[in-house]
């Protein structure tokens, strides 16, 4: 119960942070959504890898190289290290300059303004929402997972989901993008300065690293039981070569995301971007590297191997290590250094009424007819109404199930990307295009849920069966040529933005040179419009 | 690639050595990502590094320090300035932005 009580603590502190936010916040809109877009270069980094930073990466993360050994690392972290600075560098970049410029504050806005679309724009909105709840409600859900396993089953679920969701929803509400990011600065810093703590109790208190390794080495498995030596190497059957390759397509999902986009909105100087995109491989590897070796490593422990079999969650193997091995003051620091990464639903919380408000409410004359302090309070009403759902869902689901949405919602929003690219790197794209583009997406992922459901997963020692043409069934899901769906779904997505694009009329000249000047040219604003758009002109 | 009175092909608009610059780092890129796929490393359990880390968990922790360091190159050889040209003459008024306009197809 001493390790629950450091959470209790570290819930006080994060609402004290989000209220304090709220003290500093000047009452308009683009400040409570986006900060006023004043995030210096250290916050502007720390809460944008804070954000990405989720219960997958800690408890998901080791324990799934507890089952499928260290090419979790290859396959997650590695591949999102270079992938993910990558697309904020050229994409990210992108966005922060238009809607720095047109003051646009949700990627539906410039989708909307770049394409000249409307309803359109509600459709992606639509699709970027529903493939948003699903990280919102495992959120909650994890926040009272961990307070029930830090606390050792004394603080029920229903209340540690509970209580995280309103601390959520507090800070959320009261600090805007200025609290959401303070508060997600504080949880990445406390992390990496624990983590590295954590490794080194948890490797004295196992005997050392390298015994435990060359024990792991050194066993030969039995019948029906593989070698631990396995988990060394990447020849554990979930580690095909084809799924490590299909992998590298799931970061492309970050730069569609709608919080990691509106985080892109946030900086105050274009300077930011640049340590944020070359530290961030190193913070990736800072968190992820401790979280996969620990995790393989504990599937050679005996007594933790016992304990995860009897719980049967592999996810709860961190919590193991640190109650079998840390000192009860450090398990409850770095418990709530958990809890930091598992509450990282903050931003999608924001992100989603932030959409709400400008994208639905502003956009059909809301703002208009309400003014600016309606928009922010209708943002606000939202976060308790998303986070009060969020709770009566998680509390009435099978979070199983919203493990199947989230590998879904990554998908998903992977084959948003050529959307994004699209809108900010392609003249000619369209708003037709981007239409056909989420059609075939929403097609995609309804077809692989429904394949899904239809055809049973085999359990091992079965093996995968064809389902269809290409199509095979494996305990993963299905694959497609192969490949998980994340590659096709990319393509096919790309492939109906390009020729649905190529066979519509483009916007107008003057919209597409407001967001492509050319080499050379000066921006002004046009003549004769006193609030509306501007233009490139040849100087 | 075709050369054409000092420019390169993929970037007309460019002149040489920034176009070569740019396929350069295409290149690193490229390359780097090609190198993620490190199949030799796929039953690889010894040597390890530092008396602990399995060589297919080295070589990608390695990799990440790559990664950071093919962004600074980026960062220092490609950096896209003039977008704080297009950021900074702010009219902060399109149509979508101010949400007052009426909805369009």
């Amino acid at each position: 119960m001493i390790e629950a009580a450091f959470v209790f603590a570290y819930l006080a502190i994060v609402l004290y942070i989000g209220i304090f936010a709220f003290r500093r916040g000047a009452g308009t809109g683009e400040d409570y959504f986006l900060a006023s877009r004043s995030l210096g270069t250290f916050v502007f980094l720390l809460s944008l890898f804070g954000t990405n930073m989720t219960s997958v990466t800690i408890l998901g993360s080791s324990g799934r190289a507890f089952r499928d050994g260290i090419g979790v690392y290859g396959l997650m972290a590695s591949s999102s290290a270079l992938v993910i600075p990558l697309t904020i560098f050229l994409v990210g970049t992108r966005i922060w300059a238009v809607g720095k410029r047109f003051g646009h504050m949700t990627p539906v806005q410039i989708f909307r303004d770049r394409w000249e679309a409307g309803h359109i724009g509600t459709v992606i909105f639509a699709l970027q929402a529903a493939l948003l709840v699903p990280y919102i409600v495992v959120g909650v859900l994890g926040g009272g997972t961990c307070l029930h396993s830090i606390s050792g089953g004394k603080v029920p679920m229903w209340f540690g989901g509970g209580l995280v969701a309103i601390v959520v929803m507090s800070y959320v509400f009261f600090g805007g993008m200025r609290g959401t990011a303070w508060v997600n600065a504080f949880q990445t810093l406390l992390f990496l300065s624990f983590g590295l703590v954590a490794v080194l109790v948890i490797g004295n208190g196992i005997g050392g690293f390298g015994p435990a390794v060359e024990r792991m080495l050194a066993d030969v498995g039995a019948p029906g039981k593989p070698s631990l030596a396995q988990h060394l190497t990447r020849e554990r059957p979930s580690m095909d070569p084809w799924i490590f390759f299909s992998y590298t397509f799931i970061p492309l999902s970050a730069i569609a995301f709608p919080h990691i986009c509106i985080f892109c909105l946030t900086a105050r100087k274009m300077e930011s971007f640049k340590r944020t995109v070359v530290l961030y491989p190193l913070c990736i590897m800072a968190i992820w590297l401790p979280c996969v070796f620990l995790g393989t490593v504990a599937a050679g422990q005996p007594d933790i191997a016992a304990k995860v079999a009897t719980s049967g969650d592999p996810d709860s193997v961190m919590l193991l290590l640190l109650q079998a091995h840390a000192p009860v003051w450090l398990a409850g620091i770095l418990g709530a250094g958990i809890m930091a990464a598992v509450m990282a639903s903050d931003s999608q919380i924001l992100a989603l009424s932030t959409m709400f408000t400008a994208d639905v409410f502003a956009w059909y004359g809301g703002k208009r007819r309400f003014g600016e302090r309606a928009q922010v309070l209708t943002g606000r009403v939202f976060v308790i109404g998303v986070t009060v759902a969020a709770f009566i869902i998680a509390m009435r689901t099978s979070e199983h199930i919203f493990d199947i949405a989230i590998k879904y919602a990554f998908t998903g929003y992977a084959a948003l990307s050529p959307l994004v690219v699209a809108a900010l790197f392609w003249r000619r794209s369209t708003k037709w295009g981007a239409l056909a583009s989420c059609v075939v997406i929403a097609a995609g992922l309804i077809g692989v849920a429904v394949l899904e459901q239809i055809h049973a997963a085999p359990v091992p020692p079965e093996k995968p069966y064809a389902i269809g043409p290409g199509l095979v069934r494996t305990p993963g899901g299905v694959m497609a040529l192969g490949l998980m769906p994340v590659v096709p779904l990319v393509g096919l997505s790309a492939l109906a933005m390009i020729v649905v694009s190529l066979v519509t009329p483009p916007p107008s000249a003057a919209t597409v040179e407001r967001y492509f000047p050319r080499p050379g040219e000066a921006l002004r604003p046009l003549p004769g419009s006193g609030r509306a758009a501007t233009a490139a002109v040849r100087t | 690639m075709h050369r054409e009175g000092g420019r390169i092909g993929p970037f007309p608009h460019l002149p040489r050595t920034h176009a070569l610059r740019r396929i350069l780092l295409a290149t690193l890129v490229l390359g780097l990502y090609v190198l993620h796929q490190d199949w030799w490393n796929w039953t690889a359990a010894r040597p390890l590094l530092f008396g602990f880390l399995p060589p297919g968990l080295a070589y990608h922790a390695l990799f990440s320090v790559a990664s950071s360091i093919c962004m600074a190159l980026l960062v220092r050889f490609a950096w896209p300035g003039h977008l704080e040209a297009l950021a900074g003459e702010a009219s902060r008024s399109s149509p979508a932005a101010a949400g007052s306009e009426e909805p369009r197809g």
